[in-house]
């Protein structure tokens, strides 16, 4: 075969493939750039974008559903246009919210891959898209959820949702007790991305934040 | 014209294709409840071959119970889980 045209060089910031799904993807963007489907400078400013969106977004949206109960309501019938009201554009799929209540605790899974709000929540923790979690997960959620150290009482119910198609999900978590009198920013600081999951819960840290 | 509404009950079918189809395993077979009447979308097995998705499938949310997944499921017996099903992996189990 011959193979005497050019190759484009490795960029730098390529750490050398050491498997070879790391190397097929590193053929699959070289050649696509070679063809110019896209540029090396199109591909660093996407994944550059990608990796500038945090959880702290998604916590923006929680906090206010929490001091907002008609904002609440848009976000539980219509997550995407709600999300737009805070500046936040939702384009990929649809979005769908889902609330905690002192009856039920719900919990984020894809089973078929890794489908996750990332406008909402960033790129998703390693954990999420390992086949333990999403196997486990549906099949013995109680037991997975308290070793992320969330204990959910018998008592109340659990509903994963597994995100198998044209959704994706935000948990809103409840609000802790003893933060009546906190300021819509406080309140965003102690919301975590696991929360935001249904991995975890809402706790208030010893020290209220000064935002 | 979605064919299902709020509160029917559903069988999700239990069929295999090698197209790619958004449908787990473990949920075939199995009967639910529509939670949830979603838009219409492409459907999976048309356009992951490139195709053009259409005739367009309404995609619901179905509510199933852990029990009914798991004969061993140890948990609180209203514990549920939902999943996204297009419609032409849905039959009536009225």
């Amino acid at each position: 075969m011959s193979h005497d045209h050019p190759h484009a060089p490795p960029r730098p910031d390529d750490p050398e493939p050491r498997t070879y799904h790391e190397l097929l993807g590193v053929a699959l963007s070289n050649l696509l750039i070679e063809k110019g489907i896209y540029s090396a400078a199109e591909e660093r400013q996407r994944i550059e974008a990608l990796e500038a969106v945090t959880s702290a977004r998604g916590a923006r949206v929680v906090a206010r559903a929490w001091v907002d109960p008609k904002f609440k309501a848009r976000l539980l019938t219509n997550a995407r246009e709600a999300v737009g009201e805070l500046g936040i554009e939702h384009v990929d799929s649809e979005l769908t919210a889902v609330a905690n209540t002192p009856q039920l605790h719900n919990v984020v899974v894809c089973t078929l891959c890794s489908c996750y709000p990332r406008t909402l929540l960033g790129r998703p923790p390693a954990w999420y898209k390992s086949k333990p979690y999403r196997a486990r997960v549906v099949r013995e959620p109680r037991e997975v959820l308290a070793e992320f150290g969330t204990h959910i009482a018998p008592e109340r119910e659990i509903r994963v949702h597994d995100s198998t198609a044209e959704l994706r999900y935000i948990v809103i978590p409840e609000r802790p007790a003893g933060t009546a009198d906190w300021s819509e920013d406080q309140l965003a600081a102690i919301v975590d991305r696991d929360a935001m999951v249904g991995v975890a819960e809402v706790t208030v840290p010893e020290a209220r934040p000064e935002t | 014209m979605a064919r299902f509404g709020i509160g029917d009950q559903v069988l999700i079918q239990d069929r295999y294709t090698p197209a790619h189809h958004r449908v787990p395993r473990y949920v075939k077979g199995q009967r639910g409840e529509i939670e949830r009447v979603c838009a219409a979308f492409g459907q999976p097995e048309s356009l992951a071959a490139g195709g053009d998705g259409e005739p367009f499938q309404t995609l619901y949310r179905v509510r199933l119970k852990q029990t009914d997944l798991w004969s061993d499921y140890a948990g609180n017996p209203a514990d549920s889980l939902e999943i996204e099903v297009f419609e032409h992996w849905l039959e009536s189990a009225d």
